[in-house]
């Protein structure tokens, strides 16, 4: 791949980088060589390894094996704090911004300028902020709270905080994942005066029509592995979304024609009202229907309404929402999530480690949760009864873990996502809304889901799948509904639906 | 580490240390025959069941995840409550009448005083979403008004034997507390390991949003642990008003955290979802022994809250360095 650039211009350099958490690998052997005045984009797909890498980059995390060179020196950074002081300044996905603090306190905060007496010297502080604000030519002010600013403004004080460290190298993680269209050109301008000042740049990101715009060249990354990297100009878009996924979806996955039965589940006008703006929706006026032994995919972009759906249908915003749900023939309203499990209604939800598990108990005391009384013998729990009960799972699921008495947080993704799984079908449910189930796994760890997701519409399951990925929806699901801002945009079966019919029904109309 | 191992190594710990001090104390030359005999045993173990009562209720409501500083508020209101039924019973003027309370009487009214305050508390934390610091610190001060005001500041005392038998009494040579005590301890260890609400207790403490959407009656929950919670502490009152033959108004002032201190000791983790009884047993002999050592030693009682203070520093800092493995 190397071209004949001097390796004087290698800024910084990271080999054979191994580093794994319980129950997963999630580094093997990865290196990247970064240059000074060229961005350099990381690419894969979620859980290929990318923040992991980046945050042992800059001393969030020590790796477990594996060499950083900075500058021709090998570094070991201690904390984020030994990092910035090399040079090394990472911008997160979430900001880590103080959001009462001012812009200039922000920029400065843990160097603030003092003056002779040892207090902070404000003035000082607000002139030198004022002076980088100009040069990255923000025009906010300096002395205001960063809560007021958006959030493409707050990303450009995190790169002057940068910036004011003297770093060499800065990490960008997903920087333009959420701001408007506007805010990315700013940004992109930015980036080539940075380029031109000779600041090293890595950068992560899924949109790959930014790559052309900005990166000089890229490497991919996949299941934590290493897959290789190009100058920029060299490659095409499919060569990188061939080296990003490996193989196609369709080629690794093929759905078991099933012969859809009677009605499970009905929704006729369901609305849900706007948790802060009076008069608007998140859902409004969507009506379905899904049959025994049938998956219904729903698609939509961020914000479509489609968790806000599931969780409506789930008993969840019982007093905010409105409309007509039957269940098997029965006209039910759910006002909490036990009446809708008793219904046979069960939703994965779409965070498994914030929403679907208690991380700190074992693997069958989570499958045993929502149908704990399954367990109980003469009113008392049965250690014995229970083991046997998650057991079962674990053996017809293939979860791996080395015993159902392992706490869920030792589990790898995957197997987590299993377990959320094992503890729906204990309860014997007739609905199954999963929300991006594969969110966030690896791509072995996908296919066993969607495996199972088969078996289960074979037995006789009504799955619903709520999904971002249009691959993964057009591979799965015998019908397709897609939403955009609250709405029911189109209705696909399988055989009608392609990228780009479905594509046009989820972009906003406006 | 697998989750066993870590409960045995923090439960060993915490052994360990409780050996070691009566080790300790043992081979102190000056006090090591008082210290061995039989008589400074149970009166340790006596000494410790009020404060065992309380951190009994204590380790439900910090494993759901919460916390409950009305504890000691509560003690003495079930306290004067008791005593002040069983000796001047309670005159109804609406109805014209005066009831008069036998001791079991007394006893009962004690217990469901506590736990009704507690079930206050947990009604208060789940319809206004109050954080359960500041719910029970409003009980804290509600309670000991209370208190204040059923008593007019003065103690209730001369309670007689009857009454007195359940803090001074002995039974197959055990002290009545310490018999109250440890069945609490088996039946809540029980109650947290083989029933669905000692799990859901976990689950909330563990991760309450996921207790949530796996069905879990949140509410329920919160409001039957602070009721328990309430109640041992109402069982807790009587116990030190049966021993003392006296309700005073400014009884368990900062018992709060003192239970707080036996449960941290104990290894249950204060943000919820991990300990166990078992361990705050061993938090409160710790602490009892500790105590009982100090004042055999002759230490000054301002000494003795330097030395709480950093046992209690050095318990969390261990148990943090075992979770971080």
């Amino acid at each position: 791949m190397n071209d004949a650039r001097p390796d004087s211009d290698v800024v910084l350099m990271a080999r054979g980088i191994c580093k794994s958490f319980p129950g997963v690998k999630a580094l093997d052997d990865v290196s990247l060589t970064v240059r000074r005045g060229r961005l350099h984009a990381l690419l894969g797909e979620n859980g290929a390894g990318k923040s992991t890498l980046m945050n042992i980059v800059a001393g969030v995390f020590p790796p477990d094996s594996g060499e950083i060179m900075l500058g021709g020196e090998q570094v070991a950074f201690r904390n984020t704090r030994e990092a910035s002081e090399a040079g090394i300044a990472m911008i997160f996905q979430e900001l880590n911004l103080i959001p009462h603090l001012s812009v200039a306190q922000n920029i400065f905060l843990g160097r603030e300028p003092l003056t002779r007496t040892g207090l902070i010297d404000d003035a000082r502080m607000i002139r030198e902020a004022a002076e980088w604000l100009r040069r990255l030519k923000l025009d906010v002010d300096p002395a205001g709270p960063v809560a007021s600013l958006r959030v493409g403004q707050q990303q450009v004080i995190e790169i002057a905080k940068a910036l004011s460290m003297q770093a060499r190298v800065i990490i960008m993680d997903e920087p333009t994942s959420a701001i408007t269209d506007q805010e990315v050109k700013v940004l992109h301008e930015l980036i080539h005066q940075l380029k031109a000042d000779g600041v090293a740049i890595i950068y992560i990101t899924h949109k790959l029509d930014e790559l052309p715009l900005i990166a000089d060249e890229f490497t991919v990354m996949r299941d934590g592995r290493y897959v290789g990297s190009h100058e920029t100009k060299t490659a095409t878009h499919d060569d990188i979304v061939r080296m990003m996924v490996g193989r196609d979806l369709s080629e690794m996955f093929s759905r078991t024609p099933t012969a859809p039965d009677e009605e499970v589940l009905r929704v006729e006008g369901l609305h849900l009202a706007h948790p802060e703006r009076a008069g608007d929706f998140s859902v409004r006026d969507v009506s379905f229907h899904l049959r025994r032994g049938e998956v219904l995919g729903i698609i939509g972009l961020m914000g479509a309404g489609r968790t806000e759906l599931l969780e409506v249908l789930f008993g969840l915003h019982p007093h905010r929402a409105r409309g007509t749900i039957v269940v098997d023939g029965e006209k039910s309203w759910f006002t909490t999530p036990r009446a809708a499990i008793d219904a046979g209604v069960v939703l994965a939800p779409e965070d498994r480690k914030r929403e679907g598990l208690v991380l700190s108990l074992s693997v069958a005391a989570n499958t045993s949760l929502a149908c704990l009384e399954q367990t109980e013998r003469m009113g008392f729990l049965d250690a014995a009864l229970e083991a046997k009960l998650a057991d079962g799972y674990v053996k017809r699921l293939r979860t791996k873990t080395p015993s159902v008495h392992q706490l869920a947080r030792n589990l790898s993704g995957g197997n987590q996502q299993k377990v959320v799984l094992a503890k729906w079908l204990a309860t014997r449910p007739k609905v199954l809304l999963l929300d991006e189930p594969t969110r966030g796994i690896d791509i072995n760890a996908k296919k066993e889901i969607y495996t199972l997701m088969d078996e289960l519409v074979a037995s006789g399951l009504g799955v619903v799948f709520v999904s971002s990925e249009l691959p993964e929806i057009l591979a799965i699901a015998d019908r397709i509904l897609v939403m955009s801002e609250g709405r029911k945009t189109a209705e696909f079966t399988r055989a009608e639906a392609n990228e780009e019919n479905v594509m046009r029904a989820a972009l906003p109309k406006n | 580490m697998n989750p066993k191992t870590r409960d045995l190594l923090v439960k060993f710990q915490s052994v360990a240390a409780l050996l070691l001090m009566i080790i300790a104390l043992s081979l102190t030359p000056q006090i090591s025959g008082t210290f061995l005999s039989q008589d400074n045993a149970l009166n340790v173990l006596r000494q410790i069941s009020v404060n065992l009562c309380l951190s009994i209720g204590m380790t439900l409501v910090i494993l759901s995840g919460g916390i409950d500083l009305s504890v000691g508020s509560v003690l003495a209101f079930s306290g004067v409550v008791a005593a002040g039924l069983l000796k001047n019973g309670i005159a109804i003027p609406a109805l014209d009448v005066a009831l008069q309370f036998t001791v079991l009487g007394a006893i009962i009214a004690g217990v469901v005083v506590g736990a009704f305050l507690g079930c206050f508390n947990g009604w208060v934390i789940t319809r206004f979403k109050l954080p359960p610091f500041v719910a029970t610190l409003g009980m804290l001060s509600i309670a000991r008004g209370l208190t204040q005001l059923w008593t007019q500041g003065f103690p209730i005392t001369g309670l007689g034997p009857q009454f007195g038998f359940i803090g001074t009494g002995h039974l197959l040579g055990l002290p009545m507390p310490v018999w109250i005590s440890a069945i609490l301890v088996l039946i809540f260890v029980i109650v947290t390991r083989k029933t669905r609400l000692g799990r859901y207790l976990y689950a909330i403490g563990g991760n309450e949003r996921a207790a949530l959407l796996s069905g879990l009656n949140l509410n329920g929950v919160k409001i039957m642990i602070y009721s328990l919670g309430g109640m041992l502490a109402g069982i807790a009152g009587l116990l030190l008003t049966s021993r003392l033959d006296s309700a005073t108004p400014n009884a368990g002032i900062g018992y709060e955290l003192d239970s707080i201190a036996a449960v941290v000791i104990g290894g249950t983790s204060l943000s919820g979802g991990r300990g166990s009884v078992l361990g705050t047993v061993l938090g409160c002999l710790i602490i009892g022994v500790l105590n009982n050592g100090l004042v055999l030693l002759e230490v000054s009682p301002f000494w003795q809250q330097v030395i709480k203070g950093f046992v209690i520093l050095a318990a969390v800092a261990l148990d943090k360095m075992n979770a971080k493995e």
